[in-house]
């Protein structure tokens, strides 16, 4: 068993009711009296659903613009080569960027175990100890974030929970988000998720190593995520033997740099 | 799948609408608008609301959930077309660069609540 002292743990437990209902409070709408039918009033509401999520995002948006720390979104389905990525690009970029990680899973503290070699502060959320929560929401992360020391970090990586769908709906306050596509995956996966590959900014397409053992065929993958999301940047890459690592790393390390400097 | 959240937070918003002079009247109905890049699948998200309405001024009410189409507009031709297929280009002129009108709505338009005057 690994014992970090730069791992900690936090269990979340659907404690979706304890950000309060008070958070529904920021705007006042007014309660508009639409129409009468029989019996019923109709009270106009027009409220997203999500806003108490993104309200709490902006919060958060706004510190991390005060601290100036880049916030990266990692995410991809389960088995992607993401916490491997992750890895290999903290080897790369630290010391020279100060980084910490913020990792999330349903069970277990594997992934923070194997980040937190890199010597960068890992969080580890775990959303339940059995099937919980699918995704990272902004006051998960934002108690996770309650633990950092924000002026010693130049860039925070988010490493979401492995799933292609829910993720993508959820700010969580990040400048930039990333999707790892690995090619085992297979071409059409950017068609059938169109909501993750949409909302990212850049997809990393891993495990190219494997590519003289499958029958993947990169130039389809290649359209049909330009035609999902035109002009986003995909970087071809292998976790294991760190091919096309430049290309990734110089497009991160521009992409903080930009904000640490602006 | 994340849908239970989603219902809990419908109900959390729902309440915080009845107005002052309507507390203790029941919500009939819910009118939500989802659109269809959002992550939601309508069949789980009515299931999960009935169970979470249960000992709230909900319970019992209907969630009615209309379909938003996924609407896009080419930044460089102007053309407007709705998206059926994962393709985001310009079917006009092939243009990458457009901007979507519709189609990423999970919002409550209205309530509607028993009012027996």
């Amino acid at each position: 068993m690994w014992s970090f002292t730069n791992r900690t743990t936090k269990r979340y437990h659907h404690d979706h009711k304890q950000h309060g209902p008070h958070d529904h409070h920021h705007h006042d709408h007014g309660h508009d009296v639409e129409s009468r039918k029989s019996g019923t009033r109709e009270i106009k509401v027009v409220r997203r659903v999500l806003d108490a999520n993104d309200i709490m995002a902006d919060r958060m948006r706004t510190v991390f613009a005060e601290k100036k720390v880049f916030v990266l979104n990692m995410m991809s389905s389960p088995g992607s080569g993401k916490t491997t990525t992750l890895q290999k690009t903290l080897a790369r970029i630290m010391p020279d960027l100060r980084c910490a990680v913020i990792v999330g899973d349903i069970c277990t503290t594997n992934d923070a175990d194997r980040l937190a070699q890199s010597g960068a502060p890992v969080t580890q959320i775990n959303t339940d100890a059995f099937g919980g929560d699918c995704h990272l929401a902004a006051h998960v992360v934002e108690r996770a974030v309650a633990d950092l020391d924000l002026d010693a970090i130049d860039l925070l990586i988010v490493e979401n929970i492995g799933n292609l769908v829910c993720p993508a709906e959820f700010d969580i306050g990040e400048d930039k988000r990333v999707v790892v596509l690995s090619i085992t995956e297979g071409e059409d996966k950017p068609a059938k998720y169109p909501l993750m590959f949409r909302e990212c900014d850049a997809t990393l397409l891993n495990k190219i190593d494997l590519l003289p053992y499958l029958d993947f065929d990169m130039e389809l993958a290649r359209t049909t995520i330009a035609n999902v999301h035109p002009g986003m940047p995909v970087f071809e890459i292998s976790a294991k033997t760190e091919a096309g690592f430049d290309e990734w790393i110089g497009w991160l390390v521009e992409q903080v740099k930009a904000k640490l400097e602006a | 799948m994340h849908e239970m959240g989603i219902a809990m937070e419908i109900v959390d918003i729902a309440k915080a609408s009845i107005p002052e002079d309507m507390q203790g009247a029941k919500v009939r109905r819910v009118n939500l608008q989802v659109g269809k890049l959002s992550a939601i699948v309508a069949d789980s998200l009515r299931f999960c609301f009935d169970l979470v309405v249960k000992d709230t001024p909900l319970e019992g009410a209907e969630l009615a959930i209309e379909e938003v189409p996924v609407v896009a507009r080419c930044k460089d031709c102007q053309a407007q077309w709705t998206v059926t297929e994962p393709v985001f280009t310009c079917t006009a002129c092939r243009s990458g660069a457009i901007d979507i009108l519709s189609g990423r709505e999970l919002d409550i338009k209205s309530i509607e609540i028993e009012d027996e005057d």
